[in-house]
This record gives structure tokens, C-alpha cells and sequence, in this order.
């Protein structure tokens, strides 16, 4: 979502963009901030001799190990943004979409974030299913939506976990046992993270914990440009929240606690740290900012006022960027680093399992997640296992599904279908043949009735639109079933002829009837009666070889 | 038979024969059946029945009843009491004179009626027979009656409790048919032993024999139950008889029964007649022992090894099958396989091991606890194999934690499937702690401390620890650390203990701030441990007092957890009473300010929980005992004001408490009620400070008899009981006071008498008001609290419990239904 306007407005992409209302607005909201925290802090000249490819293998680790630095471009702009967004169509879990009638796609819940979604991509006889971040724990969103998920076949899979040997539900406990630490010591807590996501179940985490840990007097404040935008945002998509919460909004009470939380005044929202938080400000406290990376917005600042002293408590919860390295112009550092990623997407054990309630026929996923993870190569328990085992790909590489489309279906107008006289030919299958128009259009196929025979009465010429028309003759009736050559043989004799020899031949055999010179060549889709200008002969031959064949 | 009784059975009888009254309460019939249990082991069961006629009537009447209207109870009610009173030769022989036994037991009997379909007949008749078949006449009845060949059959109830009465009995006559008979003759072969006894080891052949397993597994349960219970000769001769045919049961494939046959194994070893080597029974275990699964051979391993008498062989063979997962688990991870000798023996069953250990999860992880607990149940016994290979045993469970914590790090393929079967197993971790804890026992070599701490830490630190899995490695903890070996010429605490409480403290601090309440308590639980058992080492005071843990551990005494609370009030009460307590500036707690003694003294008058009470008046009576300094500056306000609370507590333990605490102030002041107590610690002779009258007018003035009396009233008995107790010492303790005047002012003593009263009928709304000692002195000895005392000893449902009453029950049942049946009229 956050590369959409790189995408739409550079590209040349003509397209339309499909989301859920709250990946859009959250969307907006997550890059408004970006936009806002970069134009905050303009640039008078940006450097970019260093892509030189002989300076840039001078720089130090990690710079010179970037690729394709070249094609790195600045932040995009609010007026990008907007055009971005205005190209995208909302579209509600379960409803199908129809793309140029070839294929139907439909979002589904993922579990994972307020309207996050997986996808189903799917033709009258095979589906494709993609699912990217995901999560089965009971967090704020809807749940996961994986009864849709089953029988497709294909199944690709992208989005797991990036920490997976951290559980949330851990990750949780440590975030709130080092929060209350450092507070009863006297110290602060800085919480680098996005203005939307886990916050809003680390608050409501808190707000069950604060109380009992004796916090009720700590102020937490959250600040981001769109901090209201973000918590006032999470309270009005009920649709999109997960049961509970749900039916508090018919009670009615806001799904989310932290609006409690706002109201008795525990916990503030600031757009920036000027302006009404210089007033507000009271220690020891817990502050919520962003960028998560630590290299612009307003947990720059607290970095700086907080980090020199150990009673402090920077806490990173966002899996995304490496701690350490975030870390790393800030150093030495006194104040205490906590790294704690809460990640609710799948896990490898969670997805063995979904793979065994929803058991595609293939498995598409990329190359990292078919082996250990390189620092825990001896941890096979770290990669998906399946049978038969998952198809993976590269970045950038371009697959082919490993299925063929060997059906089409076409539709049959009513009127066309009422005419039609199935024959049983074996119990349970019945066959009609079918004169009929194909008509197609938008990659819909839909036979018709031919038109009426021109009619001859007029004696007028026929109309040109009819050569169009195919020639509609009598139907003679179709003929199926094979011919016992012994049997053809015996009736023959009994009627009459004689002097009857049989040849085999590679194609089955030819019967001949030395007598009256002719030859009937019995093969497997065809029969032919050769005889010398005798038409008498022909038919009665013909007639005998129709009796042993079925017709309709 | 009391004469009240006798009067009710006659009625009782003829209820129960009834068809239109059904008995709706059986546990009325069983507590009878105890009953007359009771009255037939203490006299006559023939003069008993001559005296009341009803209870031959009533069996003779169950057999007259149409099949239909009997009642599956009462049937078995009457089963079973048939089979009580024949136990007596003499009214066997009455009872039979009748033919009634044989109408009960026999062929003719319920056996053939539809009834027998429900099975607590079937359990009726079984131990009907049971009680019955105790002399002679009564085996021969069984033999007549054709009641074994049942017994057989019913082997195979689909009731367990009907098949296991079933085989329990026929074990029960095979030892009785033979106790007369074999025990001139030790020797006897088994086809001179009696008739019954043979056919129930024949049947117990043909069983062995059989291709289906359930029959196999009824033989070797009867045997396995007569090896377990009779240690006659005969025995002997018996297993020289069977054990080819158990023998024979290894050659299938797979083993039919294993359980059983382990059983078995195990049962016949462990009898005293084969304390003499039987080679065959040790082939039998080690054939056992190597052909078996890893799963299978767990059980018979530990089994052998905890035998007395066992060859040495067979011991270092089971040992080396209860290790091999062990040994292969450090195989894998590439780590020493242990000292030379001790396990390659066994190297053949280890490819069997491996597999079961890579087969499944569910394989892997059952095998592993299953062999963790049998050696942590192995390593205390005093018979458990030398030498103990501790450091390969330290290591496993070390490697093992590290498997399923993910930190190991494997070269081999099984290594690495190992490490992705056991990451994040809750159930491993848990078992390997709980093994690691118990291998502190007989440790000596000190060198493993450094890793068992180092992984004991992570445990503790890993944010994915579960609270079972902290609770574990918190008791590991304290095994390691009070029990571990130091060097010689090291101080108590040993080399690494320091760095490693300095290391520790900050993980306890987290914990205590879990969003987890298990958590919180089990850190204040080690914290309450550890602190008793090292409050006086410097070294550990001073890394507690460096840390916030005292300051923490005061704040959960708010903690919104009961459990929580009542944890942290014990915890505060052990460090405090070792002087380790939190500095009482703690901002933001202004009840801080009166003390731990204010505080403690808030949860016990406000706390809506009992648990947090009950931790406070235990933590206060401890105090008491130990003279905490708090209390000593005014012991009889403390000790007032304690009661005041606790006196109208609505939790009977609270009140139970308080007592105690009044018995350890009454014993420092009045001097010990039971100096000659061998488990009493020896204190400093208590000489009472002041004369007796004083003593006792300072009791009253402290309400502590206003208390007592109270408590000796409370509607819990043990509150009662324990409130007379202290008033009959009470009592002693004044009776040679001769400063007092016999009584008070008799119209005192008639008004607290009145009080009194009033009080044990429930009313206790009156005060008793300010007493005077000579008065309280009065009011004691015309109380008869010795009788008092033993009315108190008895069960609180003795009452119910009394034949009459049940009789009276049955009858009163009856009597309701009758008028409800007229009712609907």
C-alpha cells in the first residue's frame, strides 16, 4: 500500500486498484504521516553522487551493499497521494468482482488488520487462492476467513511472519512487565511505531494492565499528525472488527477501550510535540511516536532527551526494521533497549495447519520460506512443509501455475435447451446434438438458436446477412456403436449374398463380396461401401450396416 | 444390635421387598451395608439373624419376587448381605439349610434372571461371593455352584468394575482352595492341588494360549493380582508351571498385552518367594527388555531397577534402556555419549529409540516425559544404580531444554529434526525441569553449575516461557541454589551463586510485573523461598537489597489477583521478618507510611478475599513466634487488635488462625501447653512475666476469652475444636491459681452462663461484655468442655451416618411417596 502512488502515478498504470474501505483510509492515514514527517524537515540539496558504483562500494556496510540505488526515488507528495487513491475501487469481504468476464476475484478477511484481505482469483473451474499477511490470533479485526480458502489449486502464500520464533503473546507480556519496570523506577518509556496496527491492541492490552500494575497516574501519550485521525478511525469501522467488538457498538459502546482511556484522560493524542504537549507534559510517562526506524519524526526527539539516562525504556514492538541498526547513530546510549516485535501473522506451525484444513493441490510461496532461515539453519521446524512440496519463486520471476485450463463453460439459452432430446447412451450419461450459434462476447460464451431457414416461398434472393448464417440441412441422425464383423457376415449370408470373404486389415477389416464386386471397409469411426454404380445394392448394403449401430 | 434398630428393620424389610416402593437413595443401602458389616465382624451373624427374622425374610422374599418387580438395588443390596452373613461357617450352614444360598448364587438365581443385564447386580453377586467364600463350605459352594465357570465369563464384563471383581475373586478363591491344602507340602505339583484350583489354572493356561489379546491380558491380570497378594510356596510352583506359556507370548509379533505383561514381570519379581535368582524370570525381563518398544520397555525398566534383588546384568541392561533416549538425544546433538560402557550395550535397541524419537511429535514428546519422570522418580531411591551418571544425565536435560527453548544448535540431520519436533514442547520443558530440579540431589560435581544456571536464566528470561514453564524453573532455581555442590574451601553460596542472584534479580523484577498473575505468584513464591532459606547470607541480602524486588513485592500486596496478594502478604511477612523489607518512602502508597504492620492490618479488615486474610494472620502469627520486632513493642495491642478483626471474619480459617495465634501468646505467657512434644522446637523456657491473676485479668482486658468462647460456638468445627482446646488449657493452666476467689459474684457468673447459652443455640448477638477472671475462671469449670471436646471429635454427619438415622431415612422416603401417591388421587 505504502508504494501505491509509486506505482500509479509512475508508471503509466491505467488501471483500477481494488482495496476495503480501511485499507484506504488507513492507507491515506499511514502515508499522510510519512509525507508529514519528511516535509517537516526540508532538504535544502539531496545527495546522489554517492550512487556512483565506485563510491558506493567505498561507503560503508549497509550503503554498499544496496542494489539499484539508482532507481531509488524521493517520497512521494500529498497530491500523489490523493491521485493515487482516487484510482482505487472499494470493494466489502465476499463480493465478486468480474474481471473482463475471464476471471472473478474476491477480497477476504485476513485477520491480520482493519480491512487487511486475502484474495480469491478464480474461473468457472479453477481457483487461485492468495494469501498474504494473515493471522489467526484473536486480535481487533474480523477473523480469518479460511473456509473460502479451500479447494483451490493453487494456493500462494506470501506474508508470514518476519520473527518467527517470537510469540505475540509473549512479546505482549514482556512489552507490559519492562513498561511497568521502568515506570515504578522512575524512568520513561518510548514506544516507536505506526499510527495504526498493534497499537490499538497494545493500548487495549494496557488498559486491562494499568490498573493492576499501579500505572493509573502515568500519563501515555500517543503523537503522530494523524494520531485522532487514526484512534477515531479504528472506532467507526465496526464492520470490519472482529465479533466482540462488534456487538459492543450496538450496546452501545466504542469497540475500542482506548477510548476510556482518552476520556479519563489517560492517555493523550498530540499531532506533534510543539504546540499543546510542551504544556501537557508531565514525566514519568509512555510515549507512542513514530517513524519506528528512528530516523525521522518525533521519537528523534525523545531518543535524543531520553537516551542518556539507564532509567529510560526504549521498547521496539514493530517488526520491520532491525533494532540494533535503528539504533546505531544514537549510540553510546544509556537508556535500556527492549526489543519485543509483536507480529501476529502466520507462523510456520499455524500455517501447517491451515494447509491441512484447506488443502490446496499446490503451494506457491517464496523461496525463503522453503528452508530454515540462514542464522537457524538446524531449525527445520522454521519452513513450510507440505505435500507435495511448495512450488517457490524469486522476486521478480515470473511463474507458470502449475495447471492448464481444459474447460470453458458456455451457456445455453433456454429456448435452445428446451428443444434438445437427450438420449441415454450409458446410465447416466445422455447425449443431444446441438445446432446452435456460438455466441461470445466479453469472454462469455452462450450458444443460441440458429435463425429460422430463409424462406423459400419469397423466391426472392437470399438476404447477405444470411451467408453468415451456416446451412441449416436436415439432420440425419448421428450413428454410434461398432459393427461385429462376424455377425455383419452371418446377416449378410442370410440375406442372400454369398461368396463372402474377410480381410483384416490395420484399421479393422474389409468385407468382400466377390460376387456382386463390392468391398465394405469396416473401420473404427467410419464405414464405407464400395460398389460399382449399383445404387439398389448400396442401400440395401447400408441398410444391414445400419442395424447394428445405434442412431440419434 | 442397638434395640431401636431392631424395631426400624422389620419395616425397613419389608420396604425393600416391596415392588411399589422403590428405594430412590442407594448410598443409604451401602452406608447399611457398612453397617452390618461392622455388626457381623463384632458377633454372631446366626444369632443376629435368629433375633430378626426380617433379613432371612427379606432374601427369601427377593427370590419369590416375579423377575420384573425386582429391583436392581435391592437385589444386590441382598447379594451382597447374604454373602456378609454366610461368611460365618455356622450361618453359612443355616442360611444354606434353606437353600437360599443357592437360590442367590446359583444357576437358577439371578444369574438367569433379565436383571442380571444391569451390572451393579452382576457387581452384587461377585462380591456377595466374595464375602461368602472364607472357609471351606464356602469354596465348595462355589465349585457346586457352577459360579467359577461365571466368574470366567464375567472376566470379559463390559463393566472394568464387574471384570476386575470378577478376576479379584477368582485370585481370591485359587489362594483359598489352596491355603489348606499346600501348606503341609510346599512341593506340591499342581496336578495333585485341589479341583477349583486347577480348573482356574487351567482356564488361566488356555487363556495364555489364546490368539485374542483380551483374553490374554484377563490371564495375566489373575496372575499378575496372585503373585501381588499370595507369597505361599505354591506360588512358586505355579510360575514354574506358567512361565513357558508367558514366555511363549514374546515370540508373537507383535507382543500381545505389553501392560499387562510388564505387570505381571514385575509382580512376580517382586514377591518375596523368588528372592532366590529364578534365571527364567530374569531371561523373561531381559528378553523383555530388548524386544519391546522404547514406550514399552520405560515401565519394566524402572520396575527392575527398583527391585531389591536383581542380577547386576539385568540392571545395567534396564538402565541402559531407560538412558538410551537420553544417550541418544546428546548423540544427536553431537555431545558425549556418556562414560564408555555404560551404554554401548545397548546400542542395538538405540536405532529403535531414534526412530520412535523421530517418528512424531506426539511420539517424540511422550517418550521423552515418560523417561524424564521415570528417572526423576528413580534418582532419590536409595536402590537407585551406581554410579549415577550425573553429568551425562545434567547435560541431556540441559540439551534437551535448549532443543525446545531453540537455542541448540545441531550439525546432524536427526539433531535438526529433533530441534524442529521439541521447539516451543511446553510438556518437555516442563519434565526436564522438573528432572533438573531433583538432579541437585547427590550432585558433588560443581562443575555443571555454570551451565545449569546459565540455562535456568534463559529459561527465565525467554520472553516465550510459559507460567507453568517459569514455575518450574523457579523450583529448579531454588534446588540449584540451596542444594548445589561448592568447592572445597568455598563459602556456603559457592563461586557462582553471586553472579548469579546479581544476574537473576532483574528477571525476578520483570516477573513480578507480569501481565500474567500465575506469573506474579510464582516469582513472590520463590522470592518467600529464597529469602527463608538465605536471609542471612550477606552476600544474598545485599544483591536483594540493591534490587527493587522488596519494593515490588510491597506493591503487589495491592494487586487486583487474590492468589497475588495473599503470595506477596507472605512474602512481605518472610522479608520483613528477616529485616529485608522495602524502605517505607515508596511514593504513591500512602499506607506506606504506617508500616507493613498498617498495611497487612488494612487487607485483613477490608480485603474481599479469603486468601489474602488467611496469609496475614499466618504471617502474624509467625511474627509472634518469632518475636518479629514489630510486635514485640506492644505484643498485647497487636495481638488485641488481630482478634478484633478476626473475630467477626466470615472465613473460617481466618478464625481457625486466630486461635493459633492466641495458643502461641497464651504459650508465651502462660508457658508451653505440651513441653514434651519430640517435634517442638526448643525454646527458651517461658516464665510469665507477671502472677497469674494478672495474667488472666490482662486476657480479659484483650478480649481473648470473649474470642475463645465465641469460637468455641462457631458453626465450623474445627474452629471449635481448636477454641476448646485453648480454653481446657486455659483452664489447666489456672486451676492451681489461688490468688482468685473460687467465683465471682454469682449473679456475674449466671449472666455470662445465660450469655453462653444463648450463644451455642446460635444467637450470639450479645456481647459478653467486659469480664472479670475470677468470673471467666467460674464459667470454665462448670463447663463440661471435655465432653464437649470428644462430641467435637466425632464427624460433623455422625449423626446421619447412624444406622437409625438411615434406617429412619429409607422409611420416611417411603412414607412421602405413599402420601404423594395420594395426592394424585
Amino acid at each position: 500500500m505504502m508504494a501505491l502512488p509509486y506505482i500509479t502515478e509512475h508508471t503509466g498504470f491505467t488501471g483500477t486498484v481494488y482495496a476495503t474501505e480501511p485499507t484506504v483510509q488507513i492507507g491515506r492515514l499511514l502515508m499522510e504521516e510519512l509525507v508529514n514527517f519528511i516535509e517537516r524537515v526540508p532538504k535544502a540539496q539531496s545527495a546522489s553522487l554517492w550512487k556512483n558504483k565506485d563510491i558506493q562500494r567505498l561507503l560503508p556496510s549497509p550503503l554498499k551493499d544496496a542494489v539499484e540505488v539508482s532507481t531509488w526515488r524521493r517520497c512521494y507528495t500529498m497530491q500523489e497521494v490523493n491521485s493515487a487513491l482516487s484510482k482505487i475501487q472499494l470493494v466489502g469481504y465476499s463480493q465478486k468482482i468480474e474481471l473482463f468476464g475471464v476471471v472473478q476475484v474476491t477480497p477476504l478477511s485476513s485477520g491480520y488488520a482493519l480491512g487487511s484481505s486475502n484474495w480469491i482469483i478464480q474461473s468457472h473451474y479453477e481457483k487461485v487462492s492468495y494469501v498474504s499477511g494473515s493471522s489467526l490470533l484473536t486480535t481487533h479485526p474480523q477473523p480469518m476467513d479460511q473456509a473460502s480458502l479451500k479447494n483451490s489449486d493453487v494456493l500462494v502464500l506470501t506474508g508470514l511472519t518476519q520473527i518467527p520464533t517470537a510469540n505475540p503473546d509473549g512479546m505482549v507480556g514482556e512489552f507490559c512487565s519492562n513498561l511497568a519496570l521502568t515506570i515504578r523506577n522512575g524512568g520513561n518509556v518510548l514506544v516507536p511505531c505506526y499510527p495504526s496496527g498493534v497499537i490499538y491492541d497494545l493500548l487495549e492490552c494496557l488498559y486491562q494492565y494499568i490498573d493492576s500494575a499501579g500505572l493509573s497516574s502515568v500519563p501515555f501519550y500517543f503523537i503522530s499528525p494523524v494520531a485522532n485521525s487514526s484512534l477515531e478511525f479504528s472506532q467507526i469501522f465496526a464492520e470490519w472488527l472482529c465479533h466482540n467488538k462488534q456487538s459492543k457498538v450496538y450496546l452501545p459502546e466504542p469497540p475500542f477501550p482506548h477510548a476510556e482511556l482518552i476520556q479519563t484522560n489517560k492517555l493523550k493524542h498530540y499531532p506533534s510535540i510543539h504546540g499543546d504537549f510542551s504544556n501537557d507534559f508531565r514525566q514519568p510517562c509512555v510515549v507512542f511516536t513514530g517513524h519506528p526506524s528512528l530516523r525521522f519524526g518525533d521519537v528523534v526527539h525523545f531518543m535524543e532527551l531520553w537516551g542518556k539516562s539507564s532509567l529510560n525504556t526504549v521498547i521496539f514492538t514493530e517488526p520491520d526494521f532491525s533494532y540494533l541498526e535503528a539504533l546505531a547513530p544514537y549510540q553510546p546510549l544509556a537508556m535500556k533497549c527492549i526489543y519485543c516485535p509483536i507480529d501476529t501473522r502466520l507462523n510456520f506451525i499455524q500455517v501447517s495447519k491451515l494447509l491441512k484444513e484447506v488443502q490446496p493441490l499446490h503451494v506457491v510461496c517464496p523461496e525463503q520460506y522453503t528452508q530454515p532461515p540462514p542464522a537457524q539453519s538446524h531449525r527445520m521446524d522454521l519452513m513450510i512443509d507440505c505435500q507435495p512440496p511448495p512450488m517457490s519463486y524469486r522476486r521478480a520471476e515470473v511463474l507458470a501455475l502449475p495447471f492448464k485450463r481444459r474447460y470453458e463453460k458456455i451457456e445455453i439459452m433456454p429456448e435452445l435447451a428446451d428443444s434438445l432430446v437427450p438420449m441415454e447412451i450409458k446410465p447416466g450419461i445422455s447425449l443431444a446434438t446441438v445446432s446452435a450459434v456460438l455466441h461470445t462476447k466479453d469472454n462469455k460464451h452462450v450458444l443460441q438458436p440458429p435463425p429460422r431457414p430463409a424462406q423459400p416461398a419469397s423466391g426472392k434472393k437470399r438476404k447477405r446477412m444470411s451467408d453468415d448464417v451456416p446451412d441449416c440441412k436436415v439432420l440425419k441422425p448421428l450413428l454410434s456403436g461398432s459393427i461385429p464383423v462376424e455377425q455383419f457376415v452371418q446377416s449378410l449370408e442370410k440375406h442372400g449374398f454369398s461368396d463372402i470373404k474377410v480381410e483384416d486389415t490395420a484399421k479393422g477389416h474389409i468385407v468382400l463380396l466377390q460376387e456382386a464386386e463390392t468391398l465394405i471397409q469396416i473401420e473404427e469411426d467410419s464405414t464405407h461401401i464400395i460398389c460399382d454404380n449399383d445404387e439398389m445394392l448400396r442401400v440395401r448394403l447400408r441398410d444391414l450396416v445400419l442395424k447394428f449401430l445405434q442412431k440419434f | 444390635m442397638d434395640p431401636e434398630c431392631s424395631r426400624l428393620l422389620p419395616a425397613f424389610c419389608s420396604v425393600l421387598v416391596d415392588p411399589r416402593q422403590a428405594v430412590a437413595d442407594d448410598t443409604c443401602l451401602e452406608k447399611l451395608l457398612d453397617w452390618f458389616k461392622t455388626v457381623t465382624e463384632a458377633g454372631s451373624s446366626l444369632l443376629l439373624l435368629q433375633e430378626n427374622p426380617c433379613l432371612v425374610d427379606l432374601l427369601s422374599h427377593v427370590l419369590d419376587l416375579k423377575p420384573q418387580d425386582v429391583s436392581p438395588r435391592v437385589l444386590s443390596f441382598s447379594l451382597r448381605l447374604a454373602g456378609m452373613f454366610a461368611a460365618q461357617e455356622d450361618c453359612f450352614e443355616y442360611l444354606q439349610q434353606g437353600q437360599l444360598l443357592l437360590g442367590l448364587f446359583g444357576e437358577a438365581g439371578p444369574l438367569s434372571w433379565a436383571v442380571w443385564s444391569v451390572p451393579t447386580v452382576r457387581s452384587g453377586w461377585i462380591q456377595g461371593l466374595k464375602s461368602l467364600a472364607q472357609h471351606p463350605g464356602g469354596l465348595h459352594f462355589l465349585g457346586d455352584s457352577g459360579a467359577v465357570d461365571a466368574l470366567f465369563s464375567l472376566q470379559g464384563d463390559s463393566s472394568l468394575f464387574v471384570a476386575s471383581a470378577a478376576s479379584q475373586l477368582l485370585v481370591h478363591v485359587l489362594a483359598l482352595s489352596m491355603q489348606d491344602k499346600a501348606e503341609g507340602s510346599p512341593s506340591l505339583k499342581g496336578s495333585a492341588w485341589p479341583a477349583c484350583a486347577q480348573k482356574i489354572v487351567a482356564h488361566v493356561e488356555a487363556s495364555l494360549c489364546s490368539t485374542t489379546a483380551l483374553q490374554i491380558t484377563q490371564a495375566l491380570n489373575v496372575l499378575t493380582t496372585t503373585f501381588g497378594r499370595c507369597h505361599s510356596p505354591w506360588t512358586e510352583v505355579l510360575w514354574g508351571q506358567l512361565s513357558p506359556l508367558v514366555a511363549h507370548l514374546l515370540d508373537s509379533e507383535p507382543v500381545p498385552a505389553t501392560h499387562s505383561l510388564v505387570d505381571l514381570l514385575l509382580s512376580v519379581a517382586r514377591s518375596p518367594v523368588f528372592a532366590s535368582a529364578d534365571c527364567t524370570l530374569w531371561e523373561t525381563i531381559a528378553r523383555m527388555l530388548s524386544c519391546l518398544s522404547p514406550m514399552q520397555t520405560g515401565p519394566l525398566a524402572l520396575g527392575t531397577l527398583k527391585l531389591q534383588h536383581c542380577p547386576q546384568a539385568l540392571r545395567s541392561q534396564a538402565f541402559g534402556v531407560l538412558l538410551q533416549p537420553l544417550a541418544c538425544i546428546l548423540r544427536a546433538t553431537a555431545q558425549a555419549p556418556g562414560p564408555p560402557g555404560l551404554l554401548d550395550e545397548t546400542t542395538q535397541g538405540c536405532s529403535m529409540t531414534v526412530d520412535t524419537l523421530l517418528s512424531s511429535k506426539s511420539a517424540c514428546v511422550g517418550l521423552l516425559c515418560q523417561t524424564l519422570a521415570h528417572l526423576e522418580e528413580l534418582q532419590p531411591l536409595p536402590q537407585h544404580p551406581l554410579p549415577w551418571p550425573q553429568t551425562l544425565l545434567v547435560e541431556a536435560v540441559v540439551i534437551i531444554l535448549r532443543l525446545c527453548d531453540g537455542s541448540a544448535a545441531p550439525s546432524s540431520s536427526e539433531g535438526c529434526r529433533l530441534c524442529g519436533t521439541l521447539a516451543g514442547c511446553i510438556r518437555v520443558q516442563r519434565a526436564a525441569l522438573g528432572f533438573l530440579g531433583t538432579l541437585t540431589l547427590g550432585t558433588s560435581s560443581w562443575e555443571l553449575v555454570p551451565q545449569v544456571f546459565a540455562i535456568l536464566l534463559e529459561t527465565l528470561k525467554s520472553p516465550a516461557s510459559s507460567p507453568t514453564v517459569l514455575k518450574k524453573a523457579f523450583q529448579a532455581v531454588l534446588h540449584w541454589l540451596l542444594d548445589s555442590p561448592t568447592p572445597p574451601g568455598c563459602s556456603d553460596l559457592g563461586p557462582h551463586t553471586p553472579l548469579f542472584l546479581r544476574e537473576l534479580f532483574p528477571v525476578l523484577q520483570k516477573h513480578l510485573c507480569s501481565p500474567c498473575w500465575e506469573v506474579r505468584d510464582s516469582a513472590l513464591e520463590f522470592l518467600t523461598h529464597l529469602s527463608m532459606c538465605w536471609g542471612g547470607e550477606a552476600n544474598f541480602r545485599e544483591v536483594l537489597l540493591a534490587s527493587d524486588v522488596p519494593k515490588l513485592a510491597w506493591q503487589l500486596l495491592r494487586d487486583p489477583e487474590s492468589y497475588v496478594r495473599a503470595s506477596a502478604v507472605t512474602a512481605m511477612g518472610q522479608l520483613s521478618s528477616q529485616g529485608l523489607q522495602a524502605a517505607s518512602d515508596s511514593p504513591g502508597h500512602p499506607e506506606v507510611q504506617q508500616g507493613l504492620v498498617g498495611e497487612l492490618l488494612h487487607i485483613l479488615s477490608v480485603d474481599s478475599e479469603g486468601f489474602p486474610r488467611r496469609a496475614v494472620t499466618r504471617v502474624f502469627t509467625e511474627w509472634l513466634r518469632n518475636s518479629h520486632a514489630d510486635v514485640v513493642q506492644d505484643t498485647e495491642w497487636f495481638v488485641a487488635t488481630v482478634l478484633q478483626m478476626v473475630s467477626r471474619d466470615l472465613d473460617w480459617e481466618v478464625r481457625a488462625q486466630g486461635l493459633e495465634l492466641v495458643q502461641v501468646f497464651l504459650a508465651q505467657t502462660l508457658g508451653q501447653p505440651n513441653p514434651s512434644c519430640p517435634y517442638a522446637v526448643a525454646l527458651p523456657k517461658v516464665t510469665p512475666p507477671s502472677p497469674l491473676p494478672e495474667v488472666l485479668r490482662t486476657l480479659c482486658q484483650m478480649q481473648i476469652f470473649d474470642f475463645a468462647f465465641r469460637a468455641l460456638f462457631d458453626c465450623d468445627r474445627p474452629v471449635a475444636q481448636k477454641a476448646c482446646d485453648l480454653l481446657l488449657f486455659l483452664r489447666n493452666k489456672s486451676a492451681p491459681c489461688s490468688g482468685l476467689q473460687e467465683a465471682g459474684d454469682s449473679s456475674d457468673v449466671a449472666s455470662v452462663e445465660a450469655t453462653l447459652e444463648r450463644w451455642q443455640v446460635g444467637e450470639q448477638g450479645q456481647p459478653l461484655g467486659s469480664l472479670e477472671p475470677e468470673v471467666v475462671l467460674a464459667a470454665l469449670r462448670s463447663m463440661d468442655l471435655e465432653g464437649l471436646q470428644s462430641r467435637l471429635a466425632e464427624s460433623s454427619d455422625h449423626v446421619e451416618k447412624s444406622p437409625q438415622s438411615l434406617l429412619q431415612d429409607v422409611l420416611a422416603t417411603v412414607a412421602l411417596l405413599e402420601e404423594n401417591v395420594a395426592d394424585c388421587y
